[in-house]
């Protein structure tokens, strides 16, 4: 394959094929097993967030986006914003074996001047789009990205990954406005639905629901899918991508679990920040490594 | 149908006439643009306030509209620099400021975004629109936010030559303006450098520094005191950050008394930063800071607001006057 080229098939439309599928279940695991190996040199971390998005990362990065290996400032590449920036312990993983950096940063995670943090900065760590911590701001961020891309006439996409606790904010709001305003058509906004945040489950905390019809509400293209499901969140998102005529941006709800692939963390919200012993270390890997049968 | 506009309104659509150094705001642009510069800009529903409109009939597809939505606009400006463009995005500096510091923070400093944020009608220059609409703690909140620039020019000419110094400038930058009819202190060619402050003179008696709407008043109350014999010297410190400490210096080396004179809370701005300065080298002026003694400004027109606080040219005698007994 060419230099510079992706090394998976080309996504321009159509159904994903048993190979394509598997190998999104594959990085997928390797996203949780690298989150769990970098979180044991922090010493605590977002496991849960990272594991309720394990796919829609594989898929965007192995799948669905327009990116180059080892070329992090390729102009034409398609965006990926985390506003749920908490979860950038398993986009860094992904960022190293797309050759964005050195494979040997993630040793150093966290660590005294590493440029890999809880949240990821993009003024460290090539092939982070924008930096982000401060949840609410990354739609706008997205808004500006399609924005400036449609005035300087170029066609990638702007993927936005938002928490859903993350519809609390305001901002979020202001900036779904603006997408529909503008026509948008480039922006796709997924919310990670994991039903949990920081505090208890997002609907007591503070309620989201109806979350579709706020944000069909709001102009938006509306879609609701398993986000652990990579065949149909992969096939979901080319169409999408594909799709030429819409004049409006995209949401798409992906219904996930916080924790998943560990049965302890999927029953136990209180592991939105946590440190696995080394024994439930070791048990969490077998737990991912089963899902592999 | 004609509307007669008061000196102190600030709803004023003709800007061209009515506001000659906020109508430089969008003037500047187009130039900008014209000559090849990436420029865009966006307002937050007051692009008749700060003549940006104008800017939007000339370019329609550089500006971007985005409504009362000043911390998405702030943040969807940091995205669309990261397209190559150069983004200047307008509100009232209240909102700015204040509203959209975190934005400002996080997805334009931080992120080192070549975002050119026009922070306007500041101070107390909304007059009786009160607090809400008051900005006298931005260069406060601006100046401790790292790798961003803060600049406060004294009026239009020196607002455009600071735009037309902005396209060079690696920092993003926050600029502060007043309501735009502002008196006229320069002429359209006097130099500029961002970071090198304007020395009109050093005193013996008084070096009064200033910045913005002051720099005006200051120079009216240094021309009448050396009128009657006194020293006193002006130095214009557009750049607030960073700041030029060789001009503070000077002035400290010389002057019996420094005067500082700012449309802001004398906590943090720019009495603040020169009292740093001060402090560090050991100079051996006495230090006084004028402004807004740490309240919530009266409410009135913006003509008796600076009348009531000192700060017009007659305003800033008494004070320097005062000193010098």
């Amino acid at each position: 394959m060419a230099s510079g080229a992706n090394r998976w098939p080309s996504n321009s439309g159509g159904d994903i094929s048993d190979e394509q599928a598997a190998l999104l279940r594959e990085r997928a695991r390797f996203v949780r097993l690298e989150t769990i190996r970098l979180i044991s040199i922090a010493k605590v971390g977002h496991y849960s967030s990272v594991f309720s998005c394990a796919e829609i990362f594989s898929t965007l990065y192995y799948d669905t986006m327009r990116i180059r290996r080892g070329e992090p400032n390729w102009p034409e590449r398609d965006r990926f914003l985390m506003g749920k920036g908490h979860a950038a312990v398993g986009q860094f993983p992904i960022l190293a074996d797309l050759d964005f950096f050195d494979r040997s940063w993630l040793d150093d995670y966290t660590r005294l001047g590493s440029p890999l943090g809880d949240h990821p900065d993009m003024r460290k760590v090539p092939g982070v789009d924008f930096s982000s911590g401060s949840i609410g701001h990354a739609l706008s961020n997205g808004v500006g990205m399609a924005l400036g891309g449609r005035l300087q006439k170029q066609d990638f996409n702007v993927f936005v990954l938002l928490g859903d606790g993350e519809m609390q904010e305001g901002q979020v709001w202001e900036a779904a406005i603006s997408g529909a305003t503008h026509r948008l058509s480039k922006l796709v906004a997924i919310v990670d639905r994991n039903g949990y945040q920081l505090d208890g489950k997002v609907d007591d905390v503070a309620a989201v629901e109806p979350l579709g019809e706020k944000w069909r509400a709001f102009g938006w293209e509306v879609h609701d899918v398993d986000g652990h499901d990579v065949v149909a969140l992969a096939n979901l998102l080319r169409k999408v991508k594909a799709d030429t005529d819409r004049e409006k941006p995209c949401c798409i709800i992906a219904r996930t679990v916080k924790g998943k692939g560990i049965d302890y963390m999927e029953t136990e919200p209180g592991w939105h920040l946590g440190y696995l012993a080394p024994e439930d270390e070791a048990r969490a890997r077998d737990m991912i490594l089963g899902g592999a049968k | 149908m004609s509307t007669i506009l008061h000196p102190d309104s600030w709803q004023y659509r003709e800007i061209n006439k009515r506001a000659p150094s906020l109508a430089t705001l969008a003037d500047t642009l187009i130039e900008l643009a014209e000559a090849g510069h990436p420029v865009v800009a966006g307002a937050a529903d007051l692009q008749y306030s700060n003549g940006l409109v104008g800017f939007a009939r000339r370019f329609p597809e550089r500006f971007t509209q985005f409504g009362i939505s000043e911390q998405n606009m702030v943040s969807a400006a940091a995205g669309m620099a990261t397209t190559g463009v150069m983004p200047y995005v307008a509100t009232f500096a209240s909102f700015l400021a204040l509203l959209c510091c975190e934005q400002i923070r996080m997805d334009v400093a931080y992120c080192a975004q070549p975002v050119r944020l026009i922070g306007h009608h500041t101070g107390i220059s909304l007059g009786f629109y009160g607090t809400s609409h008051h900005a006298t703690e931005d260069i406060a909140i601006m100046r401790s936010i790292a790798d961003l620039t803060v600049i406060s020019t004294a009026d239009g000419p020196q607002f455009a030559a600071a735009l037309r110094a902005s396209v060079n400038h690696p920092q993003p930058i926050y600029f502060r303006i007043s309501r735009g009819h502002d008196p006229v202190v320069y002429a359209n060619d006097a130099p500029f450098e961002i970071g090198k402050a304007v020395v009109h003179g050093i005193g013996n008696d008084i070096t009064i520094i200033a910045c913005g709407m002051a720099v005006h008043s200051a120079k009216q109350a240094m021309e009448a005191l050396n009128g009657k014999g006194h020293s006193v010297g002006l130095i214009d410190m557009h750049t607030i950050k960073p700041l030029d400490r060789d001009a503070v210096m000077a002035a400290a080396r010389k002057s019996r008394i420094i005067l500082t004179v700012e449309e802001h809370n004398i906590l943090g701005g720019l009495g603040g930063a020169v009292a740093e300065v001060l402090a560090e080298e050991g100079g051996g002026a006495r230090l006084v800071r004028h402004g807004i003694k740490d309240e919530y400004s009266l409410i009135a027109p913006p003509s008796h607001l600076y009348r009531h606080y000192k700060l017009d040219g007659p305003g800033v005698e008494t004070v320097a006057q005062s000193l010098l007994a």
